[in-house]
């Protein structure tokens, strides 16, 4: 469904917020003068999969980050699960677009799920065994337990990404958000997370994805939150992904004929 | 005389400097290899440019209200303070205005330190005699060193090594991943400045030892010799503090083994001794295991390709393969192959062939990304599995040894 009328559905949005894993509300994010995001309401469905989609510079990812307070928002409230974020960090995971670190870090790819049980470890927890028996089982569950003690300098686009989807398992959270994961990686890390992500719904995890391939998201999704600086549309991928919430995101940067093309492989 | 001052054998003022100079060494390499993993290693250059007019202002009102313009405690609040403006000021510039940090540690730096020359001259204007020798500041005095002033250096180091023990994983993550960090809740910016203060506590504490000028090899150099010979971020902090200390000691004993050498300078220049091996002789990251790494790779490449070439009876044109293919009587003079020859080709063959396998299946995908065309493949897969790959090429079994 388009979503023209801004107000409508105050009543059932109210019921959603109470057990949506992510519930936004009027959410501005600028750098600078020129918002990235206007006034953004989104709805999270718990236990699904939704794809956070649009245009590039169409504030998917911000909106993503402002939600989780990496960056500021000019306005706007975030719930999460019913309660404030702080007060729901432990139940989140943040998957990071990999491109944002260093990878010659001086760190292994162990290390690095490690951090995942950062809370658990706490400021001056030791290090057990149990702790690395899981950090291998993360490892595992993408893959990547051979890699363990390699240099994470070492590892190709994909392997990179499936260690920070290890990291994000570690923290045994109920709500995922992953920013691009399969953006520049090979099809067999592809296939590989977005496996992982269908056991992480099948145990009743909610997952959400800022995703640029529009050829898969019906294949991979059952939701879709379209995005261009406003909220486009909002709902499942047959209510929101449709021929005219696509022309309305995209605009003229989408060809009419891509258009009839994806509608046609949603049936 | 050197063996002598190593063994803290050149009198009470020799050892106390060494001993001084060690623990602020520990301190400020620990101390800095956060700064560095963070790649803010130039802020410290910033802080500690910008103690120079506190220590000055600091000695003009002790001065005046009539006390010791000298007090080395009242001294060092004073640079606390003014390096604590610095930051402020160097925090806001990339904040609030399109300074780029570097532009801005260099305005900070230049204004501060500019600044603090000023009021150095104004106090050399003041009274005679009491010029108190501000200039030590710079580059650092140990000749007047008291058992206080270890003291301070003791307890600075000491309290800023035990808030990193307490903060080292948030500091870690924040340097590695400051998105998933905040993500996580982590106050990223606090974190930030708890790093800065504790690199301006080192800076203020060494202010006496090495100055404001050469602090910031003491917090750098250590860090960047560290992670020359290690992978791992906490090994590289023990490291630092190890190379830091180490410097230090020696530098300082160096220093105090003969007249007129400046001990700062000397811990310094030791650091940089210290620098310049690791850069040279470093098992991984050495540029001499680079150099050896490459002229290994490239006989390797070529032997193997000369080998490939034997197997599919191409002609081998360059002289270092078939001089290599010689050597290791693969071929005779005139270029045929010997029986040893004709083994290790076809092996090679096969092996490229069972690699071929390994690449395309996802379950061999560690041992895949160990793949670079010269890796035997009996060093990444058991027997087994190679019989299992075997299995799916066909052919023959029996492979030549």
């Amino acid at each position: 469904m388009l979503d023209l009328a801004c107000s409508d559905g105050q009543v059932k949005q109210g019921q959603a917020l109470e057990n949506s894993p992510l519930a936004i509300r009027g959410l501005t994010v600028s750098y600078g003068q020129k918002p990235a995001v206007f006034s953004v309401d989104m709805t999270v469905e718990a236990g699904k999969m939704t794809a956070i989609i649009g245009p590039n510079g169409a504030g998917k990812s911000t909106m993503l980050k402002a939600a989780l307070g990496i960056v500021p928002p000019v306005s706007g409230q975030v719930q999460v699960f019913g309660k404030t974020l702080d007060a729901q960090r432990a139940r989140i995971a943040y998957v990071p677009q990999r491109a944002s670190v260093d990878w010659d870090f001086p760190t292994r790819v162990i290390d690095v799920v490690l951090m995942g049980l950062y809370r658990e470890l706490g400021l001056l927890g030791r290090l057990r065994a149990k702790h690395r028996a899981k950090a291998i089982e993360c490892l595992d569950r993408v893959g990547m337990g051979d890699f363990a003690t390699r240099q994470i300098g070492q590892l190709s686009g994909g392997q990179q990404q499936r260690v920070f989807l290890a990291r994000a398992l570690a923290q045994g959270a109920d709500l995922y958000l992953l920013d691009e994961p399969f953006a520049g990686v090979d099809a067999a890390t592809e296939k590989a997370i977005i496996s992982v992500l269908k056991s992480l719904r099948e145990a009743g995890k909610t997952v959400v994805v800022v995703h640029h391939d529009l050829a898969t998201v019906a294949e991979y999704f059952d939701n879709v939150f379209l995005i261009n600086t406003r909220k486009v549309a909002e709902g499942t991928v047959a209510e929101a992904f449709t021929a005219d919430t696509l022309q309305a995101a995209y605009g003229g940067r989408l060809a009419t004929a891509q258009v009839d093309k994806l509608a046609l492989a949603m049936g | 005389m050197l063996i002598d001052a190593l063994l803290l054998q050149l009198g009470y003022n020799a050892t106390l400097v060494a001993i001084g100079a060690t623990l602020l060494g520990v301190s400020a390499g620990v101390t800095g290899t956060f700064l560095f993993l963070r790649k803010r290693a130039l802020v410290s250059d910033a802080i500690s440019h910008a103690t120079l007019p506190g220590v000055c202002l600091a000695f003009i009102l002790m001065a005046s209200f009539g006390g010791d313009g000298r007090n080395l405690i009242g001294l060092l609040l004073g640079s606390a303070l003014s390096a604590s403006a610095g930051l402020w000021c160097l925090n806001w510039l990339t904040r609030n205005t399109r300074l780029a940090e570097d532009a801005a540690i260099g305005s900070v730096l230049s204004v501060f330190f500019g600044f603090g020359i000023v009021l150095l001259t104004v106090i050399q204007t003041m009274g005679v005699g009491r010029q108190a020798g501000l200039e030590g500041f710079l580059l650092g005095s140990t000749a007047g060193m008291l058992w206080a002033d270890a003291m301070v250096i003791a307890v600075g180091g000491a309290v800023t090594l035990l808030l990193i023990l307490l903060i080292r994983r948030p500091m870690t993550l924040v340097a590695f991943d400051p998105e998933y960090a905040a993500a996580r809740g982590l106050p990223v910016s606090k974190i930030d400045m708890a790093v800065m203060g504790l690199v301006m506590a080192v800076t203020v504490v060494g202010l006496k030892i090495v100055g404001l000028i050469l602090i910031v090899a003491l917090l750098i150099i250590p860090a960047v010799t560290a992670r020359f010979w290690t992978e791992r971020s906490d090994h590289v902090v023990l490291l630092a503090g190890l190379f830091g200390g180490l410097s230090a000691y020696v530098g300082a004993a160096m220093s105090a083994s003969a007249p007129n050498l400046p001990t700062g300078p000397i811990i310094v220049l030791m650091s940089f001794a210290l620098f310049l091996i690791s850069l040279l002789f470093a098992p991984n990251r050495g540029v001499l295991a680079a150099i050896l790494r490459h002229f290994k790779f490239q006989r390797r490449v070529h032997l193997r390709q000369g080998l490939l070439a034997l197997a599919q009876g191409q002609p081998i044109y360059e002289n270092l393969t078939l001089r290599l293919l010689r050597k290791g009587g693969l071929v005779r003079a005139d270029g045929v192959a010997t029986d040893k020859g004709k083994a290790s080709a076809a092996k090679a063959l096969r092996d490229e062939h069972r690699w071929a396998v390994v690449r395309s299946d996802q379950t061999h995908e560690a041992a895949a990304a160990l793949y670079d065309g010269l890796r035997k493949i009996e060093s990444v897969l058991t027997c087994d599995q190679i019989a299992e790959i075997d299995r799916l090429i066909g052919g023959p079994q029996e492979v030549p040894a």
